[in-house]
């Protein structure tokens, strides 16, 4: 796979607004910006409203995601190109998403919405309504998504890749420095993570590095590329950025997003915890 | 429902005597040539360069982390220009910085 083929630029966004069966969504999980100024003729996806199932703490079932995707209009065979703010943070968690969904065409537009801003590219108000589809999904691919039960037995054995900061991955810190310090799991990482920021995969406008910068960056880090690997965070939406990168960008077969993450493992009964900086 | 997102809030303005609870808070406001800029992307950077939080300045400009005690940078990105700002910290409470772009 090549990066033309996971990723698009802005310049090629710009000019491809008007092509048919090219879809723009915006996924943010605060979408008052979308509201505010989006790319012309984007739907909107609410991260927390349109695609959490609404009891459990889940992802909305196949029948949801099939009744989401004809409302918004988007067809099974649409290139859906999706961006985000937050540095594509949801986008590349939606991205996955699409691709747990057998959604095949789809594509991250590099850097994002903040790329986009920063490229002083025009932004829009103007709702958008899409003509409804039948959209039909496949059943989830699990070989992308990692749940609790194998986390435990995989310590040793896969990879695990801890994207948070090397302040959360030690223990210093229980979340981003943008939110307050207030969660009650226990801090610290599975123990052998590596502590790869999801940042070192990206440029401060947000694009993705070279792939060469990327695999030599996880080589650095000490990931062993015969062996399974698994992206965590803290909600799973970081890791979907890592995920996206060894995943789609390099090309490495056997990698999961584990979307429970720190909230789920960090808060899990029994099971070992390491501290400390990264080795 | 998953838990709250890792996503950055809307930024505002933070009270020099804001109760910290104990926590370092970085603030301040990014600034242009025509006053306050907001829509800048706000990034914190820590004592090795790595980035840490990033969020978006408000409408006046303003910015906020919950940080921890060391040396930090903050850098700020606009269509019109960055900006950048250092300062290093020993202790809870609300540490100023101010920004200017061009």
């Amino acid at each position: 796979m090549s990066r033309e083929d996971v990723l698009v630029t802005t310049q090629w966004a710009e000019e491809n607004l008007d092509t048919p069966g090219v879809v723009f969504a915006e996924v943010d999980e605060d979408t008052t910006a979308y509201d505010g100024g989006h790319i012309r003729g984007a739907v909107k996806l609410d991260w927390r409203n349109d695609l959490q199932d609404k009891v459990r703490r889940d992802f909305v079932d196949k029948a949801g995601f099939d009744a989401l995707l004809s409302e918004k209009g988007i067809g099974n065979d649409d290139l859906v190109v999706l961006y985000g703010g937050n540095n594509n943070w949801f986008a590349a968690y939606a991205y996955w998403y699409f691709k747990l969904y057998g959604h095949e065409n789809v594509k991250l537009l590099d850097g994002g919405r903040k790329k986009w801003e920063l490229d002083g590219r025009e932004l829009n108000s103007e709702d958008v309504k899409r003509e409804a589809t039948t959209y039909t999904a496949k059943e989830q691919d699990l070989s992308i998504r990692a749940f609790r039960d194998e986390i435990v037995p995989a310590i040793g054995a896969s990879n695990f890749v801890d994207v948070r900061s090397p302040d959360e991955f030690s223990g210093k810190l229980l979340a981003p420095a943008h939110l307050p310090q207030e969660q009650s799991q226990v801090p610290g990482h599975i123990p052998g993570a590596l502590n790869v920021p999801w940042a070192k995969v990206a440029n401060e406008d947000g694009t993705f590095k070279t792939e060469e910068e990327i695999k030599e960056l996880y080589a650095d880090q000490g990931l062993d590329t015969a062996k399974p690997t698994i992206a965590y965070c803290r909600i799973g939406e970081r890791s979907s950025i890592a995920w996206f990168a060894l995943h789609e960008l390099l090309g490495y077969e056997d990698v999961k997003n584990y979307d429970g993450s720190w909230t789920e493992y960090g808060s899990l009964v029994g099971v070992p915890v390491e501290l400390g900086a990264a080795k | 429902m998953a838990a709250d997102g890792c996503g950055a809030p809307a930024q505002t303005a933070t009270p020099a005597d804001l109760d910290t609870k104990g926590q370092v808070v970085l603030s301040g406001k990014v600034t242009g040539t025509d006053g306050p800029v907001g829509g800048a992307f706000v990034r914190l950077l820590d004592g090795g360069g790595d980035f840490t939080g990033e969020v978006v300045s408000s409408p006046e400009g303003d910015f906020r982390f919950y940080a921890a005690p060391g040396a930090w940078t903050v850098r700020a990105l606009h269509r019109s220009g960055n900006g950048e700002a250092s300062v290093t910290v020993d202790g809870p409470g609300v540490h100023e910085l101010a920004i200017s772009v061009a």
